[in-house]
């Protein structure tokens, strides 16, 4: 029995970070007076809900062995897209929407076709993807910050109450959007092949999965994935804004990380992923009630994601 | 073992946070708080700025909490730094809008929490989003370096460069305008041979500078936003044997640029004082805190003329004030 445990902390990689949220969790609590109330857990998933959608794609892009660079800035787009359809063409909010769902979804199948067609690496095709969109943002939204949107966009930023807390829908949607991906992951043929491509595409090409085609599709999902983050941001921020998502692009690899999900693919949960978007969140958030000022933040964090890296290093030396 | 492992290194690194936290946390609940936020953590300018409001916190028996973004131009984590301090429970918070207009709808919910909000450096837009403005008047110390330069020229027919800031950003362009108001000549003149923006970036107003010249070698007067773009500018005029003969005047007072200006790199600079802003700032909210009497409208925390050669018909003051006065 007493094997046992351990065993099954090391082969679930979200025991790690699930344990390190809690610790941290509790530390803040005996620190600040305003850490442990709902209001305050309601404001850390508000916070945590943009990079947390952002690397539900990331995550599937990992899994594969990839990596996307692009994401923070193809959201920025989505977003863009968005509110200068709705607010200066004047097309129906939801018609908007769906075109910066559609444009998001559109980057991802150039990223997922760039990566398979031409086999390359998906750190350089995200790379350059990255500076194409950034650019493409500037240039249509001229450097202009969009505000006055119509209430179908600043929707899931609205709140609603559970007994004494304001919940945004946005929060709501962000843990069913996990939720979503967790079973697809987990308990369906197509999560299989997603692991099974990252595992060893060889391996996963000669037992019959289509990997090609399941690659273009990843990345065409992560896409539509980054749009809905596009849509929460936007909700959130209650503006369209060109500087969006500058730095999202790692943040959200951060939060994989922390997560256990490993960086070499094939290995994660997207649970773990929400587990780690939270751990940054719960950090940011303490830290600042405590007072201590923001730079410690981006320090700390640093240090959780080399000790996320080594402690999965480490448990794959253990597993071999 | 390896759980074991994994949970004794994150406890490790919570111990390392505790350290950082520095104590004092208890005296929270009694000690009214003030926060700061910055653009930018590392820039020199908040970097005073955050030394003023930190003096002037201890001064009036406030607590100072600070954050910043990552970046210019990061509104994401200003929003996010306005959520964590009204959770905190400040009284007022200082802020230097990375975004005018996108951070209002934030400030607007901190304000219906009672907070009183106070913009340092930069309004907002519109500039009534925040309860009050700290500020330095852009325009006008544009004006003054226009002014000198209309004087130091003497008559000579100028060929400008203006290396600006980035497109759409208030700061950047009322300089800007006021430089070409206090020089006397209209947006859109002939005189104007360049304009390429620098992002206030040393090497790339280094690059800008050379564009410039590639364009028009004759130019003779050259108008930065800040003295890291005329640090910039001075690089490349030296690279091609120009410095000489090519005016440089600059915006922003900080100690290297007023270093700069003694030398004889820059002609001249307009000084701001970040420190002032984040003083007067703090103790606004310390009245608040005492008082319920909320600060408004604009107040002008000064800028003066700094160079080592006056001109007639221009106030100035010389290196000595400036260095004296200077932040960086």
């Amino acid at each position: 029995m007493e094997a046992t445990l351990p065993r099954r902390l090391i082969t679930t990689p979200v025991a790690g970070p699930t344990i390190a949220l809690v610790l941290a969790s509790l530390f803040f609590a005996l620190n600040s007076p305003q850490f442990l109330t709902g209001s305050n857990f309601s404001l850390i998933i508000q916070q945590v809900m943009v990079v947390g959608t952002l690397a539900i794609g990331q995550t599937l892009i990992i899994l594969t062995a990839g990596i996307d660079l692009a994401c923070g800035a193809i959201m920025a787009f989505g977003g863009i897209v968005m509110t200068k359809l709705a607010v200066d063409s004047g097309l129906p909010p939801l018609l908007a929407v769906a075109a910066g769902l559609a444009v998001c979804a559109g980057f991802g199948l150039v990223n997922g076709l760039l990566v398979m067609k031409i086999s390359l690496p998906p750190f350089i095709v995200t790379l350059g993807m990255l500076n194409v969109v950034f650019a493409l943002t500037h240039i249509y939204s001229n450097e202009q910050t969009i505000t006055d949107l119509p209430p179908l966009l600043t929707f899931l930023g609205q709140t609603f109450q559970i007994g004494q807390t304001n919940v945004t829908y946005g929060s709501l949607l962000t843990i069913l959007l996990f939720l979503l991906f967790a079973y697809l992951l987990g308990s369906t043929a197509w999560g299989r092949h997603v692991y099974a491509l990252g595992n060893s595409p060889e391996v996963a090409r000669l037992t019959g999965i289509r990997t090609r085609r399941l690659t273009v599709g990843v990345y065409t999902l992560a896409g539509l994935v980054y749009g809905i983050a596009a849509l929460l941001l936007v909700s959130r921020t209650g503006v369209g804004d060109p500087q969006a998502g500058q730095t999202d692009n790692l943040d959200s690899i951060t939060a994989v990380v922390l997560g256990g999900t490993s960086l070499f693919g094939g290995r994660g949960l997207v649970i773990g992923t929400l587990v780690g978007a939270l751990i940054v969140g719960v950090f940011r958030n303490g830290l600042q009630l405590m007072g201590v000022p923001s730079i410690y933040q981006t320090l700390i964090t640093g240090v959780l994601v080399i000790l996320a890296v080594a402690v999965d290093q480490l448990s794959r030396r253990r597993n071999r | 073992m390896n759980a074991r492992l994994s949970a004794g290194l994150l406890i490790t690194a919570l111990l390392v946070t505790g350290c950082g936290g520095g104590g004092g946390t208890q005296t929270a609940t009694t000690t009214p708080k003030v926060g700061l936020i910055t653009k930018t953590e590392t820039n020199p300018f908040f970097v005073k700025m955050k030394e003023g409001a930190q003096k002037s916190a201890q001064a009036n028996g406030l607590e100072l909490m600070s954050a910043a973004g990552k970046f210019d131009g990061d509104n994401a984590s200003q929003i996010t730094a306005i959520e964590n301090m009204v959770a905190a429970g400040v009284k007022g918070i200082l802020i230097t809008p990375s975004d005018t207009k996108a951070i209002v709808p934030a400030i607007k919910k901190a304000r219906d929490a009672g907070v009183l909000v106070i913009a340092l450096d930069t309004p907002t837009d519109p500039q009534d989003a925040t309860d009050a403005l700290f500020a330095t008047d852009n325009f006008k110390a544009g004006e003054l370096i226009g002014q000198y330069a209309k004087a130091a020229m003497a008559g000579k027919p100028a060929k400008i460069a203006t290396l600006d800031l980035a497109p759409g950003v208030t700061v950047g362009q009322l300089r800007h305008d006021g430089f070409l108001k206090g020089f006397g000549v209209p947006a859109g003149d002939p005189s104007v041979v360049c304009s390429q923006d620098t992002q206030g970036d040393q090497s790339k107003g280094q690059t800008a500078m050379e564009n410039c010249l590639q364009k028009a070698p004759d130019i003779n007067l050259v108008y930065t936003i800040n003295e890291p773009a005329a640090m910039g500018a001075y690089t490349a005029l030296k690279a091609k044997g120009r410095e000489k003969d090519v005016l440089i005047v600059s915006v922003d007072g900080g100690c290297t640029g007023v270093k700069a200006v003694q030398s004889g790199q820059i002609a001249a600079t307009s000084q701001q004082y970040p420190l002032k802003m984040a003083e007067d700032g703090v103790k606004a909210v310390a009245d608040f805190a005492k008082t319920g009497k909320k600060a408004s409208g604009y107040t002008d925390t000064g800028v003066t003329l700094i160079t080592d050669k006056s001109v007639t018909g221009v106030e100035a003051k010389d290196t000595a004030f400036g260095l004296a006065n200077c932040w960086g």
